[in-house]
């Protein structure tokens, strides 16, 4: 017991001061959202598209051109190719920014990713950070945004959360883990992972949603009582991730469940995990 | 044992290729006596699965088996050309499971398994069914016969596939006695995401993601292991460096999940101070991860041909210092489990796991040591940096949750030692030529000691160079079984400090 005593002492207080001090210290290789330096791309290239595993890279001009989206006509002007990706299907890798022949793309070390729509994973990729104040308007990261008033006077202070994992694999859901841990805590802002659904307030789901999970994960939804929400982690549950396209998997929750945030990343950074959780709760705000 | 050298099994490398065409097709008799034989005399079966033969309608069946006392590997085949063979199954209990498999994925009935069930709960890759059901029909995960004790004192217990904890689904189904465990079936198959069909037809550009996705929290193991599958077809040398730093990304991977693993131990028995304390230290491993490529699990570090990221030398001396201050806190927070008696009390004589029955199975990794078993690819077959730097096998003999507590310990001071040694004497990097396209109608099987135990990626290719089959053997597939043998006269209460001691991967088996 008296070794317990000391190595209790040894080993200290671990519980990091975030959100109300700085947050942990990031790799200086982690990797954000992809972005490319536009002055150094080659219109018609499309190297990174070409080299995407999940084909998030899409190309505009490509897009203007079949007269899909007349509207974004005038970004032609800005001459180089503008390039648009989707957030929701980038797995963070490093192949598009290995493919560019210019070395136009390198990714962004902002953890801040979690959005309220799965629409607004869509944006262009001269962008750079959400914070920063040079990018086009119109490629700047909507993050997340706090839950309606009626529901936050419900979870805003206690959030009991039901993790299924349907087809994830185990990264997703060891990161989610992690922030159950003393170092980050997660009790402290009354959000907790409860052992059943009726116990809890709403689901956090991982995973490309397997066809051998749907009918467990909709069991499980059923059985959480209203109101209710859900949570998507993770870019196989937001789209299907690498087994986009695969007969075996849903392409992620889609519509099967209404989706209230999407916390994007392969796996997602138990920092951007945290983040978007505490954006939902409107402990975080999005700067105007 | 003569017998071994005369039975046309072609001797093959770890990290070596062969062209199909060498390898010797045998009648199915012979074919089946050869496993038998040589698993009777002490080797062991890493993959044995099927593909598409050379004639329409027909299978290949290959198998590679380890021999671990001679450190070499042997590749058979045969050919079968109805929709049934004979299983092997009841003369080498190891197969049970690939034959399962086989007829699953290619609708081939091993006649005479004991308890041919479906594995993942999927289609078959052909238009024959082993069970002969409907083409259109519904296969509904977990649904089917499941091993019953009656009695009127005896009840069933189903968990899953939602369980109460942050894990992956699967069902487990207990018969019991009272509190006493009679028998454990485990069903699995939900987190089946088609990955070796994906891989079929590639390398492509989401190849390497099906690698690092296998299992997530072993992503340098199955990534290393494909990128050696590929470099060993193509006949490419990979450099010192590259090959240091895939040996530090594996043993970092195995620390942090060991410390988990210890920490998860710890909390089962109610123990605290370990469990926060080890849950923590294990994201500090996660961070050196991170620290060698920007992902905590390793995604983007491995690259066939090479690595994604160097590391320089003031890297290395960061990833060192750190490594030195986890490795006193690791140690501090692991000795207090040994010399406590309420921990220990509930670790000693729970879920053991006899020798002869490790054998029997084909456990591998920390249950296989744990039982008394010497088997370790990293000793057994080295490939890469292990070639070069031999760390120590870790065995026990008990079998039980402390064995195998105390492996993952013994293993976590083995790593750290390596790891300190590579990063004092780095080699520095060196230019990488370019991988080159594989060459038609090869095989090469890759093995590496992942942090549960023997992975395997066995890769052919067909007349145009691509993959027609990609096998892949996480080291779960050997060990769930073992999990449920474990279990037998256990009480219930005991199964999750059972499972975490194994604690296996429901999406590497389930692929």
């Amino acid at each position: 017991m008296f070794k317990s005593i000391i190595a209790r002492a040894k080993q200290g207080h671990r519980t990091m001061r975030y959100p109300a001090g700085a947050p942990p210290a990031l790799s200086d290789r982690f990797r954000g959202r992809p972005t490319i330096e536009g002055a150094k791309c080659v219109q018609g290239c499309l190297a990174c598209a070409q080299a995407c595993p999940t084909v998030a890279i899409t190309d505009r001009v490509a897009i203007t051109d079949r007269g899909a989206i007349q509207g974004r006509g005038a970004i032609q002007g800005r001459g180089a190719g503008r390039h648009e990706v989707d957030l929701g299907k980038c797995l963070f890798c490093t192949d598009c920014a290995r493919a560019c022949p210019q070395g136009a793309i390198s990714h962004s070390p902002d953890w801040r990713l979690s959005v309220s729509r799965r629409g607004d994973f869509m944006v262009g990729m001269e962008g750079g950070s959400a914070a920063s104040g040079t990018s086009p308007e119109s490629d700047a990261l909507r993050l997340a945004a706090a839950l309606p008033k009626e529901m936050m006077r419900l979870f805003g202070r206690s959030l009991k959360l039901r993790q299924v994992s349907a087809g994830g694999c185990n990264a997703c859901e060891a990161d989610v883990n992690v922030l159950g841990t003393i170092g980050w805590d997660l009790g402290r802002f009354g959000i907790q992972m409860v052992a059943s659904p009726r116990h809890a307030d709403g689901l956090l789901v991982t995973g490309p949603v397997t066809r051998n999970m749907e009918l467990a994960l909709m069991k499980t939804w059923d059985a959480v009582a209203s109101p209710k929400i859900v949570i998507v982690v993770g870019s196989c549950a937001i789209s299907g991730g690498p087994f986009i396209g695969h007969d075996e998997a849903c392409g992620g929750v889609g519509d099967m469940l209404p989706v209230c945030l999407y916390v994007p990343g392969c796996p997602p950074h138990p920092l951007t995990i945290l983040d978007g959780l505490l954006r939902l709760l409107g402990r975080i705000k999005s700067a105007s | 044992m003569m017998s071994d050298r005369n039975d046309n099994f072609a001797p093959l490398g770890n990290c070596r290729s062969i062209r199909l065409a060498e390898i010797p097709e045998l009648p199915f008799d012979r074919f089946a006596d050869a496993i038998v034989s040589r698993t009777a005399a002490g080797q062991r079966v890493c993959a044995f699965f099927a593909s598409a033969g050379k004639a329409s309608g027909s299978t290949r069946l290959q198998v590679v088996i380890a021999n671990d006392d001679e450190d070499s590997l042997a590749v058979g085949c045969c050919s079968v050309s109805g929709p049934a063979f004979e299983s092997i199954t009841p003369a080498c209990p190891q197969v049970h499971l690939f034959e399962r498999e086989i007829a699953e994925q290619y609708g081939l009935k091993p006649v005479g398994h004991p308890w041919l069930k479906p594995l993942r709960y999927q289609r078959s890759w052909t238009d024959r069914d082993a069970w002969d059901r409907d083409r259109g029909a519904a296969i509904l995960p977990g649904v089917g016969d499941f091993f019953r004790v009656e009695g009127d004192e005896v009840h069933e217990v189903a968990v899953g596939p939602v369980h109460a904890g942050v894990i992956e689904p699967g069902h487990f189904r207990f018969q019991c006695h009272g509190e006493k465990v009679f028998h454990l079936e485990i069903a699995l198959g939900y987190q089946h995401r088609g990955i070796e069909e994906a891989l079929a037809g590639g390398p492509d550009r989401r190849s390497i993601h099906y690698a690092e996705t296998v299992a997530g929290d072993t992503t340098a193991g199955h990534a290393t292991t494909y990128c050696q599958v590929v470099e060993a077809l193509s006949g490419y040398r990979t450099t010192v460096h590259s090959h240091i730093v895939r040996g530090i990304a594996l043993e970092l991977e195995r620390m942090a999940n060991h410390v988990g693993d210890l920490g998860a131990l710890s909390g089962d028995v109610g123990y605290l101070p370990t469990a926060s304390f080890c849950g923590r230290i294990r994201g500090d491993f996660l961070n050196m991860t991170a620290l060698l490529c920007g992902n905590r699990f390793g995604r983007g570090l491995m690259v066939p041909g090479g690595i994604g990221f160097e590391l320089d030398a003031p890297r290395a001396g960061e990833l060192l210092a750190r490594v030195e201050t986890a490795e006193r806190e690791v140690a501090q927070a692991v000795n207090l489990l040994w010399d406590d008696q309420s921990v220990m009390a509930r670790f000693e004589d729970t879920g053991p796991l006899p020798l002869e029955t490790a054998r029997e199975l084909g456990v591998v990794g920390v249950a296989a040591r744990a039982s008394g078993l010497e088997r370790d690819v990293r000793y057994n077959h080295p490939t890469g940096i292990y070639r070069y730097v031999q760390i120590p096998v870790s065995t026990y003999d008990t079998g039980d949750v402390f064995a195998r507590a105390y492996i993952r310990w013994l293993e976590i001071q083995q790593s750290v030692t390596f790891i300190k040694e590579r990063l004092r004497s780095l080699t520095p990097p060196s230019p990488a030529p370019g991988i080159g396209p594989l060459p038609p109608d090869s095989l090469a099987v890759s093995l590496n000691e992942g942090w549960r135990g023997e992975i395997c990626h066995v890769a052919m290719t067909g007349p145009g160079g691509s993959f027609s089959r990609y096998k892949i053997v996480d080291p779960s597939f050997h060990n769930w079984y073992a999990l449920a043998v474990a279990m037998r006269d256990q009480e219930i209460s005991d199964f999750p400090l059972c499972n975490k001691s194994f604690n296996l991967s429901y999406c590497g088996h389930d692929l």
